[in-house]
This record gives structure tokens, sequence and C-alpha cells, in this order.
């Protein structure tokens, strides 16, 4: 009784409470989704919009474990393999440009003068309506691919850092120059190993539109990937293998969520006797 | 040698007077307390003397040398918070200024000049008691512990000059008093020039050799920002010297 007259606010589950209400969303909807197949289904045994899982398990076996008669790849690996080179390659240009320029434009006066009115401008053009021009300049292969996930995401990363840099106690960055400390070691010493754990955690915000812009980018333009292939299901309407490769790309995106937060875990142990 | 002159040192914001005419000469080795009610420019003081903000006027001689425009391992601080990194342990806190000197391109130190560096900051962290944290992160320390890691980090660099400000403002009296012990017995040992910033007079007069007291000495009722403060009381205590 005296845990039911507690507030409501102060009630919480324990682990095992945590992974039930954790898992309760995600069977709710696979009953849904089966409930309302079976229904279509009974109407239409050839009915495409929602198949039965039996039928996931056969396109998932084509797509996943069997080689494509006309390429000779088993396709699913063959587009995860594209699409992640395209998403690591993006993501590893942007990281870099906006460690480089964050770091720049937060600790430097002067080159925050010049550069943060111009990246303020930058970030606000939309990604997309730029994939035209970069398809012109670039042409239509890899590159351009590559360039729009660096061009959507690399501004927001470096305002994020600079204001990350802007946000350390400015008592730390004068003792630092008490200890004879020059701008340039300031940099490596103080300011970088302190926003190490801010650059990952802005490159996990940035996992979402990277992987946007990468999907949008393969299926306006592409012979393989991700993307590609979903886009090119469409047309056979086989949600089959569209609703799989959702699935697929989901997990791999929480995958690297997971990676960086652990990332961060592991190499900052600092952090965690930040809080006390 | 660490003698400082102040001389006729002015801060002036727009619209508003923080010091006006500050004269003072400083001997090499006081224990200087700077007290006053807040606001009244004692930190701005501090700040000058640490090249965080120059004077609109007038003029700090270090031993007869004007200050440098912006901080340097010739003077030392501890603030209230924030005074170490907290991404570096108590040994990495300490021998960091070891690594600026000695490492221009990587700030870090290797091999034989390691060892070295870290003996030396065994040394010190020794000396403020703080031997068995040797490998913890600041966030592990209670506040006496890093304001004690605090002092280690700026000794090594055998500043000059040693300012604190409000450096015991967060402690509990019992740790207060510990901390007294240690910044008198490193003050004697080091043979340091201090500037220490209290709103506390019980532990400005504990501590020091000289104690400024820095006031408004003129106020105008319709325009408070025309007149600034200045240093009202200027007091030897020779008695602690011959202690």
């Amino acid at each position: 009784m005296r845990a039911l007259s507690r507030r409501i606010i102060n009630r919480r589950p324990d682990r095992a409470g945590k992974i039930f209400w954790g898992a309760v969303p995600f069977v709710i909807a696979v009953i849904v989704y089966a409930v309302f197949s079976a229904i279509r289904l009974a109407d239409n045994p050839n009915d495409k919009l929602l198949p039965g899982l039996a039928s996931f398990g056969a396109a998932i076996h084509r797509m996943a474990f069997a080689r494509d008669m006309r390429t000779g790849e088993i396709l699913l690996w063959a587009d995860t393999a594209s699409s992640l080179r395209r998403l690591g390659l993006g993501l590893s240009v942007a990281t870099l440009l906006g460690l480089i320029f964050g770091v720049a434009t937060g600790v430097i006066p002067y080159v925050r003068a010049g550069l943060s009115p111009f990246i303020a401008v930058l970030s606000m053009i939309p990604p997309m309506a730029v994939l035209p021009i970069l398809f012109i300049v670039f042409g239509l292969e890899e590159l351009s691919k590559v360039v729009l996930i660096v061009v959507g995401i690399t501004p927001f990363l470096i305002r994020d850092l600079a204001l990350r840099v802007g946000d350390l106690p400015s008592e730390l960055l004068i003792k630092a120059q008490t200890l004879g400390a020059s701008t340039w070691q300031i940099i490596l010493r103080v300011v970088l190993p302190q926003i190490a754990p801010r650059l990952a955690d802005g490159v996990r915000l940035s996992l979402g539109p990277a992987w946007l812009f990468l999907i949008s980018a393969e299926a306006i333009a592409a012979t393989d990937g991700l993307g590609y292939r979903i886009f090119l299901m469409r047309r056979y309407l086989a949600m089959d293998v569209i609703l799989p490769y959702v699935a697929w790309i989901t997990f791999l995106a929480y995958m690297m969520d997971w990676a960086l937060r652990k990332l961060n875990q592991r190499y900052f142990p600092w952090l965690r006797s930040e809080g006390s | 040698m660490s003698q400082v002159s102040v001389r006729n040192l002015w801060m002036e914001y727009p619209g508003q007077v923080v010091l006006e005419q500050i004269n003072l000469e400083i001997a090499s080795g006081e224990f200087v307390v700077l007290i006053g009610p807040s606001g009244c420019g004692k930190t701005t003081f501090l700040r000058m003397l640490l090249s965080m903000e120059q004077p609109t006027r007038g003029e700090i001689l270090l031993d007869g040398e004007k200050l440098p425009g912006e901080p340097g391992p010739d003077r030392g601080v501890v603030f209230q918070r924030y005074s170490v990194f907290p991404h570096l342990t108590v040994i990495q806190n300490v021998i960091l200024g070891l690594e600026f000197a000695g490492s221009p391109l990587l700030g870090k130190l290797f091999g034989a000049a390691r060892k070295h560096a870290i003996a030396e900051a065994e040394r010190v962290i020794d000396s403020v008691g703080l031997a068995a944290a040797r490998d913890k992160y600041p966030g592990q320390l209670s506040g006496g512990m890093q304001q004690r890691l605090a002092i280690a980090q700026t000794l090594i660099r055998k500043p000059k000059l040693l300012l604190l400000d409000e450096p015991f403002g967060a402690l509990d009296p019992g740790t207060k008093l510990q901390m007294y012990e240690l910044i008198t017995r490193l003050w004697r040992e080091e043979k340091i020039t201090v500037f220490m910033v209290t709103h506390d007079l019980k532990e400005g007069f504990t501590l020091a050799t000289r104690v400024l007291t820095f006031d408004k000495v003129r106020v105008d009722p319709d325009a408070p920002g025309r007149y600034g403060a200045t240093i009202t009381f200027n007091l030897p205590l020779e008695r602690k010297r011959a202690v």
C-alpha cells in the first residue's frame, strides 16, 4: 500500500521493469502489423502492401543470403558496403572539418570574428537544395553523395563545437597561460581533450541527418546502396524487401549511435566523476 | 625577488569608475590580503595583476618592469572554482606546467624527461598532502583537495607572484584551517609574494603580513558609477613576519 501512496514521479521501474516497459511499444507495433496484415491477406492472398511474416523470410533470404543472378553479388551486403563507405567517408570528413574550424572559431577571436557570421548563414542553406549543384559539379558518382553529407552536417558540427569551446570556463584558459602554455599547447592539451567527448556527442546527433542525406542522394542517382534499393523496390511495391531494409538501416544507425556512446564512456573516464 | 609597485592605477568602464588612484609598494615575500565589500574592485585589482584586464591609467611594475599584457608563468593563480583541469589526474595536472615548458610542439613529455618531471611533481604533490590521490581525477576529490591540487599545480612553475581569488571561499571551516596551515607553510618555504582576495576578515588577518582594504571614499548618490574604490587602509601586520 505504501508504494501506491507515493507520488507517481517518485515511483521507478526496477531493472526487469525497465526491460519490460521498453519492450511493450515494440511488441504492440508488431502485433498491430500482424493483425492488419492478416486482415488484408484474408481479403486478398496476393496483397503486397502488408505482406505476412513468411514472405519477409523469403525476401530476406533472397536479399541477404542468395547471390543476385545478374551481378553475382549478395545484394544486401553489397548495398550495405556501398552505403557505409559513403556514410563513413562523409562523416569522417565532416568531423575533421568540424573539429578544425570549430576549435579555431571557439579559441581564436579573429577567426571567430571572420568566420562565425559566414558559418551561421551557410548553416541555413538547405543541403537538399544544393544537391543539384553537387550533381552538376561533382558528377553523379560517389563524390557528390559524400559531399552532400559533408555539406549537410559540417556547419552544425562547427557551430556545436565552437559553442562547447566557448562553454569552457575562462579560468581554465587563464590557468593554462599561467602555466606557460602557448595557444597551440592550450588547444592541444586543454581544449581538444575536453571537447572530444562533445565532438562524439555532436557526431551522434548528426547521424540522423547524415543518413537522411545519404538515402536521398542514393534515391536520386546511384546504382547501388541501401537507399537506391529501397527506391528501386518501390516500383514493384515490394514491401517485403523495403521493410527489412528499413529495419536494417535503423539497426545500423542505432549501432553507430550506441558505439559512439560507449566510446565516450570508455575513453573519457573523467566525465563520470565530473557530475559529483 | 618579486617586488610589486603600483603607480596611480585607474580602471574605468564606460560610465563607471571601478578603481581610482591606487598607489602601492609591496616588498618581496609579503602576504598581502585584499578585503572589502562586494563590487569594490578587489577582484578587478587581482585580475589586473594577472593581466586578465588592462588598467585604463597607470601601471603595475613587477621587479621594476611593466607587467606583460597577458597572463604568464611569472604569476600563478588559484581561483575559487575551475582551477584544475578535469580531464587530467592529479599527477597529470601537476606535470602539465613542466610539459608546457619542456615540449613546445606536443605539450607532452616522454621518456627520461617525463620521469624527471614526474619525480618533481610527486615532491610537490607530497608537500600539499595529495600523495594518496596521485592518480585520481579532480571530480573524485573534495573541494579542499582540489584547491590543494590547484596550489601544487601553480607552484611547479615557481612563479614570482601567487594570486589567490577567494581560494577558500567554498570550503568548510575545518578544511579552511588546514588550508591556512598549508598556504602559510608553502609561502614561507617558497619565499613567494602572495596576493589573496577574500571577504572573510578573520581569514585575512590570520594569514596576511599586510591587509589592504578597498572601498569608495567618495560617493555620488545620483551617479553611483562616478567614483571608484581605492585602498582605504594599508595595514602592515609586523608581528606575522617575526613568527
